[in-house]
């Protein structure tokens, strides 16, 4: 039996008919391509499935798509704006915060929702925020110190030119 | 040697980074093939027995399930590692070694399905005796594994150098100690996945999770009863490696056989319970060392045992049980070293090689007594080391050559960098800690997995007609490690191109041979292969420009990609002129100024035609002439010395690791970003290690935590602060005198976590990981018995 929704996945309205055990994952991977998102455990072990949930991060292999229903989905594919790299983005870049690559996606919003929600966390509160993604290759040091640089990047757009 | 370079040894971003903050970097479980099923495998769930009967019915009936293979329809051709020990089936016909062994394959329209048909292959078991532990393996009357195996051992090592029964009579102190480890998992974040396909030709297209496409494409040719050439194996993006990928599975060749028997591409993706399972991670290690100083902390001997618990299969076990013995040769001058190893098969699943390979519980061993000898003659461990340590030129007693070496510059590095004499001179602070070690490790094995003279890598840089571009082709694996950006890198460097002219595509069978990511040698080895090539594509287009213009070759050479020409440019208006007119109606078109890389390389291939440049890399002979001198050599060492201060909490035993500081000599680093991101990964990977990370089994021989829930690896909390110095040396046999940094950098960690924890608590831990429990009990035994010596 599948139902139909609405959600909105990185600002675009989406209507699709899920069945009721489909997972949130399922659902950006497989029905809408949106294949950022990654499966690490799929046991909401790892955080490499992290996406946001109305702003907040949610591993997505735990949540039912039927859960989403009404709400606002954003995915890694939805944080670069018209082909430019969000600030976020652009920190993990250039501090080699990524390596394999595979928690990468999981990584940004976890630290999206921090920085959303605190503009300059200490390190302590940036470990704390994303100490549900697992990453084997960095050892965390360049994740922390691009979600630090973000941090900067993005109180100094907001102060201006 | 300091040299000026354009590129290389800066901090540039990986040139797949973008690709991968975006979600566009495609990994196997994002690859979708038209018409695709998928695969699912089903595993024996006892460790030991017969297969008394297959029953399949139920599953072929399930709607949706396309084709179902049990050990009687696949071919029954072994495969392995090393050749001498071929010991694997895809599907187990008759026996069972493991929980977890592979009993059926089968492919159906979803995956729920393909679970589901898996779940009804019915096997009927006839129970044997299982052997869950080395030391019960090697008894005498134990249950026998392999028939291959008398005794269930699978390799055994007896090796000595220089005369240590004589060393022993003038050694002053000698310590014998025994440390024993459990099984570890590479927990890679990308489980293992593969897709198969078969072009209406019959050519099968493998894409897969793996490290080491070129062993793949040989073991799916042998396997599969094809010529190599109709094999291609591709690498997605991959989402880690450390080792555990660096073999051909029965998962990704019951795919291509599912691909095969069904006409339809088929995707297996494994569970992360079936990354444990699969296994080949660490080996569980029982070490025996006896070391021997004189007063004055000169070393003079070690005489080394161990026992390596290897699971099922042999998988990488040869080479590991070698380089548990051959790698603590080094970087102290040790002149007289004896070692017995035995490599045993039990009821478990495989191990085989993981970061560092099987010389990192050795290290944490050896390093151990280092500080514990160094104490008894009171003697601090840095002066212990510096006293004994090697440098560039030496040559172990096993017949490792120290090309460089920049052991000490590493040693003084860390230890003003952590400010290590201070924190000593304040004393001992109960509960509080700081400890050291060292390490070294191959860039590159010495020889192939199979014996064969080949080149260890091809390369060919191919200059884009239109001109501009340049294209690296190479089969190198990237798995994380940054291995494209390195390739990226020497070439634009030996082009004297910006790095944004080059595109690597790599990973691939079909572009070059390269026997992949293992052993730490990409860089090294493909590196200098890319080299060669570029510097071929470099002196084409110095000829052409040379004939042009009547000048001599070498005076032409670019700079940022632009020419630079000793004498007058005469020639540059001609070419800059035809370059223009080729192009009107484009806009930003170079106009005056040097003439640019774009224009003189499409120049040159109009001169010349088509220009590559082809490189390839294979070591020198290498090693001695001693049975097994093979493993351990290597045409470069890289090495590393690490401090780690802890807080170790007396009444729990729960040890909290406050920094690590480590210094790494990796030759001339290539990208100084990623040089410290693999130190950083080397030591948060040690550091689970010494901590928290052991597969539990219960008494049946099933895995008791196949997750990360239950396996724990280190998280955002509890990584501490990671510091990486980078030593610049340079490397002879390296391109630009590159070397590793890939494994080199866990060896120091657990041995300098451990020393920290004794100068925390006074107790010696000898056994990993270094639990609340076992560092409680050894500080109770402590008291029960005074302070460890
Ligand atoms: S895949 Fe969802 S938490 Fe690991
Ligand atoms: S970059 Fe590989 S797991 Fe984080």
């Amino acid at each position: 039996m599948k139902r139909l929704i609405r959600l909105r996945v990185n600002g675009e309205p989406v209507e699709t008919a899920v069945p009721a055990n489909r997972t949130l994952l399922e659902l950006l991977r497989d029905d809408l391509g949106l294949t950022g998102a990654k499966e690490g455990c799929g046991e909401g072990d790892c955080g490499a499935c992290t996406v946001l949930l109305d702003g907040l991060p949610v591993s997505s292999c735990l949540v039912l798509a039927l859960q989403a229903e009404g709400r606002e989905v954003l995915t890694v594919e939805g944080l670069a704006q018209d082909g430019q790299l969000d600030l976020l983005q652009q920190a993990f870049v250039e501090e080699g915060g990524v390596q394999c690559g595979f928690c990468t996606p999981g990584m940004l919003l976890a630290a999206k929702s921090l920085l959303d929600a605190k503009p300059n966390p200490s390190e302590a509160e940036i470990r704390a925020a994303i100490s549900g993604n697992l990453c084997r290759c960095t050892g965390y040091q360049k994740i922390v110190e691009s979600v630090r640089r973000a941090a900067d990047l993005r109180r100094a757009a907001r102060r201006g030119p | 040697m300091k040299r000026d370079f354009q590129v290389l040894g800066g901090r540039a971003p990986r040139v797949d980074a973008g690709d991968k903050v975006t979600g566009q970097a495609l990994y196997a479980a994002d690859l979708k093939r038209p018409g695709m099923l998928f695969g699912a495998l089903a595993h024996s769930p006892v460790a030991h027995a017969r297969i008394v009967g297959v029953n399949a019915d139920r599953a072929r009936s399930l709607p949706g399930v396309k084709a179902v293979l049990l050990g009687a329809d696949v071919p029954q051709v072994r495969f392995g590692v090393s050749p001498a020990r071929y010991d694997e089936t895809v599907l187990a016909l008759d026996r069972v070694r493991y929980a977890g062994d592979e009993v059926a394959a089968v492919a159906a329209v979803d995956p729920d399905t393909a679970l589901a048909a898996a779940g009804l292959v019915e096997v009927e078991y006839e129970e044997l005796p299982a052997v869950l532990d080395a030391s019960a393996a090697l008894l005498p009357g134990a249950p026998q594994i392999h028939d291959m195996y008398p005794g269930n051992i699978c390799a055994e090592v007896h090796q000595e150098f220089g005369d240590v029964a004589q060393a022993r009579a003038q050694a002053e102190v000698v310590r014998r100690d025994v440390f024993t480890s459990k099984m570890q998992s590479g927990a890679f974040l990308e489980p293992q996945c593969a897709l198969a396909e078969f072009d209406h030709a019959g050519r099968l297209t493998l894409w897969s999770a793996t490290q080491t496409p070129h062993y793949v494409q040989r073991t799916l040719a042998m396997v599969l009863g094809l010529p190599e050439h109709r094999v291609r194996v591709v690498m997605p993006r991959v989402g880690g490696g450390f080792g555990p990928k660096a073999s051909a599975s029965s998962m990704e060749i019951a795919t291509c056989l599912l691909a095969r028997a069904t006409g339809k591409p088929v995707k297996t993706l494994f569970s992360r319970e079936q990354v444990f399972l699969h296994g080949r991670g660490r080996h569980q290690f029982r070490h025996e060392m006896e070391t021997g100083i004189r007063r004055d902390g000169t070393l003079v001997f070690l005489e080394h045992r161990a026992i390596l618990d290897g699971g099922a299969f042999a998988s990488f076990g040869i080479a590991t049980v070698y380089y548990a013995g051959s790698l603590l040769a080094g970087p102290y001058r040790l002149p007289n070293m004896k070692y017995d190893g035995w490599r045993v098969v039990t009821n478990k699943p495989a191990c085989g090689a993981q970061r560092g390979h099987g010389a990192v519980h050795a290290r944490a061993l050896f390093e151990q007594q280092l500080d514990l000898l160094a104490e008894e003659i009171g003697m601090d461990p840095f002066e212990l080391r510096l006293k004994n340590v090697m440098q560039a030129g030496d040559v172990t007693c096993n017949e490792l050559n120290m090309s460089s070496l920049g052991m000490r510059e590493c040693l003084e590095a860390v230890r003003s960098d952590c400010g290590w004499d201070e924190k000593r001179r304040q004393g001992r602070r109960p509960g509080r800690g700081i400890g050291m070690a060292c390490g070294f490790f191959v860039s590159g094995a010495g020889y192939p997995i199979y014996r064969s003279r080949t080149p260890h890598c091809t390369v060919r840089v191919r200059l884009d007609e239109n001109g501009g571009g340049v294209q690296v082709l190479s089969g190198a694996a990237e798995i994380g490690q940054g291995s494209d950006t390195m390739l990226a890198t020497i070439t634009a460097e030996a082009l004297g191109i910006p790095l944004d002219h080059v595109t690597v595509r790599s990973g691939d069978t079909d572009l070059a041979l390269d026997l992949g990511a293992y052993s730490s040698r990409t860089t090294l080895m493909t590196g200098s292969a890319a080299k060669e090539a570029a510097e071929s594509v470099l002196r084409q287009i110095q000829e052409a420009l040379a004939r042009a213009t009547g000048e001599p070759a070498g005076d032409f050479s670019f700079v940022r990609g632009l020419l630079h020409l000793r004498g007058l440019p005469h020639c540059v208006e001609a070419i800059r002129a035809e370059f223009q007119k080729e192009r009107r109606g484009y806009s930003g078109l170079p106009a005056e100024g040097p003439l640019t890389f774009r224009e003189a390389s499409r120049f040159a291939f109009l001169e010349r035609g088509l220009i590559t440049g082809a490189g390839q890399y294979r070591p020198p002979p290498l090693g001695g002439g001693f049975k097994g001198a093979a493993v351990g050599t290597s045409p470069a060492y890289g090495c590393s010395a690490q401090v780690a201060e802890v807080e170790v909490d007396l009444e729990t035993g729960q040890v909290k690791v406050l920094r690590i500081t480590g210094a790494h000599d990796c030759g001339q680093a290539v990208n100084r970003t990623q040089v410290e991101g693999q130190m950083h990964g080397s030591m948060s990977m040690g550091l689970g290690e010494a901590l928290t990370e052991q597969v539990l089994f219960d008494a049946r021989g099933r895995i008791l935590n196949p997750n990360f829930s239950d396996y724990k690896i280190p998280t955002a909390l509890d990584a501490p602060e990671l510091r990486a110095l980078i030593v610049d040396s340079h490397e002879p046999n390296g391109p630009f005198g590159a070397k590793e940094v890939g494994e080199g950098g866990i060896m120091p960690t657990i041995p300098a976590v451990l020393n920290a924890i004794r100068d925390a608590t006074g107790a010696v831990i000898d056994e990993l990981p270094a639990t609340p429990e076992r560092v409680l009990a050894a500080i109770r035994k402590l008291g029960r018995h005074g302070p460890a010596r």
